[in-house]
């Protein structure tokens, strides 16, 4: 069990904090510390918002081990309104069909259980259908 | 500069290899390509393997293969690029001959994927991927390629239907290769039936991971004898361009920007344009990277690579074919071992050695790998050499 990596990327999967570059505004998730965009340094600490649209979905029907109790499941590609795109699970569906556009938001949830006899789970962020609630 | 040139080929038929290890696989290519050679041996030893340290517990798979052929004292070592590391072997191969470091330099790749079954494959399978940005929230690469294929047809309004033409083109032209994994033509209502993997991607738009060994031996044309074996073949340039690991981290998911940039390297090297390229062997990992590549690569506009499957152009007998061997789809896709098969497949188109499959006045091919979703394009042309 790779404790440490997971331990390492607490910010990333449990607030989705990225980066703000200091030269040209792009936000940047993953964090990675040279901006894509104009090639410098970028190392400012920034909190994405954790709303977006969705750009691609699937079903994936035929899981690697870590994710067979699980599957099938929806794993798509999230533009966010911030700016970058991720990877990441369509969760809280309930009987809405997911679609191209559609608005999500971020939200914590089990990844999957860590391959470890102590039970331990690893935890991030998945991305729901936006509450109409929310939207009122 | 003098010539760098193909002396000799060898590869095993590729499928499921129970009763065969990994070495055996690898120095049964090796032997039959120094034997094509009129015995030359490699002062430089370059193997190409993606995934036997997972699946095989086998790391220093160059060290291993070199001393399992019979070859010691050489330089010895294992390339890795995920689906183009046979291609960066013989890169590395033609960087040895050519810097002057070696006369004579052997790329083989290998691959031994069915020491696991099942979800122990498809975990294997994505560690080509972002570990921590994508494999960790359960994308697979076959999922991957969902995605695209879904944002394809949702962009360009593609018909979902016409992404049979190629799988079934590969496997047409498998018939015609007796090393091939699937030597039977399917009918487009087979395509239609399969089993959805990842949706809307189904099993015949997914290339099998095979077991299989492939070997190209390289040289500089002055140090070889005035008579050999083999007709030889030219590397005439290499193009080689990166682009982000991660799909998501792309400004346009959809543009293959490494593939175009490698294909314009490549020809600008081999000194020649699109339209003098003969037949493209390209990357069909997936039947949504066709149209992509063809796209990207300049043989088609955006978001028109689909209908090149649907008017014949790319069978044998069209303007650019493609795939002449039956492909990743049909020939069948042993990871680290790809890209020589690849190579080796021209070879035989170039020589005149296609059998069945032969395209008439073969002069010049387009050889491309890619790893993942052309996070790296790895392309090289090929001549006969005058």
């Amino acid at each position: 069990m790779d404790i440490s990596r997971h331990w390492r990327n607490r910010k990333q999967r449990y607030r989705l904090v990225g980066e703000v570059c200091p030269h040209c505004g792009a936000k940047l998730f993953p964090p990675r510390d040279v901006c894509p965009h104009c090639g410098m340094e970028a190392k400012t600490v920034e909190t994405l918002v954790g709303t977006g649209t969705v750009y691609a979905f699937t079903t994936v029907r035929q899981a690697p081990s870590d994710f067979a109790e699980q599957s099938p499941y929806v794993v798509a590609l999230i533009s966010l309104d911030d700016g970058p795109m991720l990877t990441a699970q369509l969760t809280d569906l309930g009987d809405v069909e997911p679609y191209v556009g559609m608005r999500v938001e971020m939200v914590t949830r089990k990844l999957r259980n860590a391959d470890d006899e102590r039970g331990l789970i690893i935890y991030g962020y998945k991305f729901r259908p936006v509450l109409e609630r929310a939207l009122a | 500069m003098d010539d760098i040139v193909i002396t000799g080929i060898g590869f095993t038929p590729v499928g499921e290899h129970w009763e065969v290890s990994l070495r055996e696989l690898a120095t049964d290519a090796a032997l039959k390509a120094m034997q094509e050679s009129g015995g030359l041996r490699p002062q430089a030893v370059y193997v190409a393997n993606q995934y036997a340290p997972v699946l095989s517990r086998q790391a220093n798979v160059g060290v291993l293969v070199a001393d399992f052929i019979g070859l010691h004292d050489v330089e010895a070592a294992t390339v890795e690029a995920g689906g183009a590391s046979g291609m960066m072997a013989l890169r590395a191969a033609y960087l040895a001959v050519a810097s002057g470091e070696a006369d004579v330099a052997l790329a083989l790749g290998v691959e031994k994927s069915t020491d696991r079954v099942g979800p122990d494959v498809e975990t294997a399978l994505s560690v080509v991927l972002d570990a921590d940005y994508e494999a960790e929230h359960g994308l697979t690469p076959a999922a991957q390629a969902a995605l695209l294929m879904q944002r394809y047809i949702h962009e360009y309004n593609a018909e979902r239907a016409a992404f049979a033409a190629f799988p079934v083109l590969a496997h047409r032209n498998a018939v015609g290769n007796p090393a091939a994994m699937f030597r039977r033509a399917i009918k487009e209502s087979t395509y239609h039936r399969a089993t959805m993997l990842s949706d809307p991607l189904n099993l015949f738009d997914a290339a099998p991971l095979a077991d299989g060994a492939a070997a190209v031996l390289v040289a500089r044309r002055s140090v070889l004898p005035p008579e050999m074996p083999q007709p030889l073949v030219r590397i005439a340039g290499f193009g080689i361009a990166n682009d982000t690991l991660a799909l998501h981290d792309r400004d346009d998911p959809l543009d293959f920007a490494a593939v175009r940039s490698s294909v314009e390297s490549a020809c600008k090297r081999a000194n020649c344009s699109l339209e003098e390229v003969d037949f493209f062997e390209l990357y069909d990992a997936f039947s949504i990277y066709v149209p992509l590549i063809l796209e990207a690569a300049g043989f088609a506009p955006r978001g028109e690579g689909w209908k090149m499957g649907q008017d014949g152009s790319l069978e044998l007998d069209g303007k650019l074919p493609i795939l002449t061997m039956g492909g990743l789809k049909a020939r069948g896709n042993p990871g680290g071992a790809t890209g020589l098969y690849q190579v080796a497949e021209a070879v035989m188109q170039l020589r005149g050695q296609a059998g069945d499959n032969q395209i008439p006045n073969a002069r010049r091919a387009l050889v491309q790998s890619l790893s993942g979703p052309a996070s790296l394009a790895a392309t090289t042309i090929l001549e006969p050499a005058p």
